[in-house]
């Protein structure tokens, strides 16, 4: 399974519709850093609206594709995170602190667009 | 309704599975929305520890009833190496896998009730129960 990477100007919107198995979670990594490579965009939408789930591996690989884009020079944003996943989080001792994230798409990219041009 | 299911835990999708089996008894059993998260995600941990450390084994999934409590218990039970110090598998943090080790304190505190019973060489059982507020 493939997460598809959708291009809009200078920016990467993914939104995950699939249950994320951790293959398809790896993939999704490596495809995402090679779109950022090949496209040369500076940010990076991933939406997490319809995941109901994330669990200490999903929060790993998320946490880690936003450090990966940042070294690469793109800034991710995620959104759309459920309140039902946000409390899990906690509960499982994951603050994602150092990861953007935002209320929805439009949030998300409004965020973006004033870090770039700030 | 109030028999056990189980999913042999043998590789990455079966992760997917057990947790799928999860999420559709806690809502049959009427859990709310963030409860049902919590399950799914600590059955994701469960399975996924047995995966990465035992090879395989199962995660068996039973409605529960004690006192006029309703809940639902997650059983998951290996034959791997076993856990030596039990004490430091559940502090926050700890991984011998390079993961976060939120696993086993995070399904700690996703759960009401946890325990696990692990003998060297011999394996692992872990129970896990969330009763319905
Ligand atoms: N079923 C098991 N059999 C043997 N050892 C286990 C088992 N489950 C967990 N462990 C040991 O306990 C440690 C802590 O587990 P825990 O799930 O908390 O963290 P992790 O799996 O290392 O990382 P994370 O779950 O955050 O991805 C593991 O690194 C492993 O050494
Ligand atoms: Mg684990």
């Amino acid at each position: 399974m493939r997460i598809p990477i959708l291009k809009l100007h200078e920016y990467l919107l993914i939104t995950i519709q699939v249950e994320l198995d951790d293959q398809t979670a790896l993939q999704f990594q490596e495809d995402l850093l090679n779109k950022i490579h090949d496209t040369g965009a500076k940010g990076v939408v991933i939406d997490l609206t319809s995941v109901d789930m994330i669990d200490s591996f999903i929060a790993k690989v998320l946490g880690d594709v936003v450090r990966m884009s940042k070294l690469m020079g793109a800034q991710v944003v995620l959104t759309g995170i459920q309140p039902a996943v946000a409390i899990t989080l906690i509960d499982l001792g994951i603050s994602m602190r150092e990861v953007p994230t935002a209320l929805d798409l439009e949030q998300g990219l409004d965020k973006l667009q004033l870090e770039l041009e700030g | 309704m109030d028999i056990q299911s189980c999913v042999e835990v043998c590789n990455e999708w079966d992760i997917v599975s057990a947790r799928q089996l999860g999420r559709n008894m806690a809502k049959e059993l009427g859990f709310g929305n963030v409860d049902q998260a919590r399950i799914t995600t600590a059955i994701s941990e469960l399975a996924r520890n047995i995966y990465l450390y035992a090879g395989s084994g199962k995660i068996c999934l039973e409605p529960v009833e004690q006192m006029g409590r309703k809940g639902l218990r997650i059983i998951a039970v290996d034959n791997g190496p076993g856990i030596r110090d039990i004490r430091k598998v559940m502090e926050d943090g700890y991984t011998t896998s390079g993961g976060l080790g939120a696993g086993l304190p995070g399904v700690k505190r996703l759960m009401d009730e946890f325990t696990i019973d692990s003998t060297i060489d011999s394996g692992t059982e872990i129970l896990a129960t969330k009763w319905l507020r």
